[in-house]
């Protein structure tokens, strides 16, 4: 098993800074915007994202939410993923709001396809965007793309991308293994 | 990967402690999902479920189907009183007729105990048992420990009371089994001629003075007088049962401590709680209810995933 690191602690910084300063130039006072990090991993990403826009970029209020899409999987009773589900926290409405959904790493779409579904749950938001931050190109079963993208991998089926971040794992670090 | 160690929900009897532990966790998550405005997810939309109940139930069965089309399953409805049952059809064949018409999974009540497992050995297709006779009604212990855990965070260690006819009970049996699993300390209190014989076994112990069993206890759990089970007196008259084990408000409020107050419905009001007691802030009888959906959404969903 090989392992590369894709992305260190600096490099993800700055491009995590870079993803906020897209998010104000298009969202500017977070007044009818709501981020919801998709769980388990993308929560990181959303709270990474929101710390840097309070307290860097001074914006006073932003709601955030987390989504588990256990749920809404269409692989439920086919593979060997785990059942296990996440806790979902949205305690406010996404009608009428611009959603941006974030993930960590974007793969086969097929956890955002999920995740669209299940967001109707709490409204009907005006528009959804895509925020993550590594995007494995030519890997995708569905017609999905990112709104914004931290970092374009190309990685084959074997390979894995995987985040670590330094509240949950110790570091800020992401690599690709080769299994 | 996470998931049960059994095939069907027969009783608690045939699950472990890390099977509760993950229907509750992902009970929890269902409690979120049914408190949104839009209370379905579309987890179970390739499965069809058969609810059969050869007797009379009104929350088991709303609570179940409820679950089911929240979970976005196809369901279908069986009573024994409109059926071919009456012409003397058996079980197995009432079953399989069913389960001809691509039925996964079974949640059946019936009142002679064992119905659920036996019927297990027989036909293919998951069974829930929603109450087997005297036997066992897990659904309902694990409703109950679940509402308990919300109130107090945990079921270890908690004292609990079931007050009432321990005899005729399969509420009774399913709680005992699943709160000494999870390591709760269990009273149980009622005349003793609706206490079974060898109930020391299961690692109780038996109380006939109320109002003792009430001071020890964190959690009372007050059962029904089941009328149409008692085919000899037990006691009696009701209005006598209600003067040893009925519980009242002047009675719960000169206990040392406040405790919780609960009820698996349906209530006869004014024989083991009045009504004042009933509709108290102690009383987490329609959390009980609330949390039966999630309880139901959890075991189903978790039984599915595992229908290949």
């Amino acid at each position: 098993m090989s392992q590369k690191v894709l992305l260190s602690s600096k490099e993800i910084n700055i491009i995590l800074h870079r993803l906020a300063c897209q998010l104000l130039e298009n969202h500017l006072d977070f007044a009818d915007t709501v981020l919801i990090g998709m769980q388990p991993r993308g929560k990181f990403v959303a709270e990474r994202l929101t710390k840097i826009l309070k307290e860097e970029y001074k914006v006073k209020h932003i709601e955030v939410g987390f989504l588990d899409i256990t749920f809404y999987r269409d692989d439920f009773r086919r593979g060997d993923k785990p059942l296990e589900a996440n806790q979902t926290n949205i305690d406010f409405l996404v009608e009428d709001k611009k959603v941006v959904l974030i993930d960590d790493v974007l793969y086969t779409g097929r956890s955002i396809r999920a995740a669209l579904t299940a967001i109707q749950s709490f409204g009907r938001p005006s528009e959804i965007e895509l925020l993550t931050l590594i995007d494995r190109r030519f890997s995708r079963h569905l017609p999905i793309q990112p709104t914004y993208r931290g970092r374009q991998v190309d990685a084959i089926n074997n390979e894995k991308v995987v985040v670590l971040w330094e509240e949950n794992d110790g570091k800020d670090q992401i690599y690709l293994i080769n299994k | 990967m996470s998931e049960l160690s059994v095939n069907h929900l027969l009783g608690i009897k045939y699950i472990n402690e890390k099977d509760i532990q993950l229907i509750f966790e992902t009970a929890d998550q269902f409690k979120e999902v049914i408190n949104r405005s839009i209370k379905k997810v579309p987890s179970l939309r390739d499965i069809t479920i058969a609810n059969i109940f050869f007797e009379n139930s009104t929350r088991t069965r709303l609570s179940f189907e409820l679950a089911e089309k929240r979970l976005s399953a196809d369901v279908i409805n069986f009573s024994a009183g409109q059926s071919s049952v009456k012409k003397g059809e058996t079980l197995i064949d009432t079953v399989n007729n069913i389960l001809s018409m691509k039925v996964d999974m079974v949640v059946m009540r019936h009142p002679n105990p064992g119905a659920g497992i036996f019927l297990s050995k027989h036909v293919k297709a998951a069974i829930v048992n929603a109450g087997d006779g005297a036997h066992e009604h897990p659904t309902q212990a694990l409703l109950d420990s679940f509402s308990i855990r919300e109130r107090f965070g945990d079921v270890a260690g908690k004292k609990v009371v079931i007050v009432g006819d321990i005899l005729h009970s399969r509420v009774a049996l399913s709680n005992i089994f699943a709160l000494k699993l999870q390591g709760a300390q269990v009273k149980v209190c009622g005349p003793k001629t609706l206490m079974p014989k060898h109930i020391g076994s299961l690692g109780v112990e038996v109380e006939t003075d109320l109002r003792k069993a009430l001071n020890w206890c964190d959690v009372a759990n007050m059962l029904r007088i089941q009328n149409e089970r008692l085919d000899i007196s037990y006691f009696p008259t009701t209005r006598e049962y209600t003067q040893q084990f009925g519980v009242n408000k002047a009675l719960l409020d000169s206990l040392d401590k406040e405790i919780v107050i609960m009820h698996p419905g349906p209530i006869n009001r004014g024989v083991e709680i009045t009504s004042d007691v009933a509709d108290s802030k102690q009383s987490i009888i329609l959390n009980q209810v609330e949390n039966g959906v999630a309880i139901r959404m959890a075991v189903i969903y978790l039984l599915a995933s595992k229908i290949k």
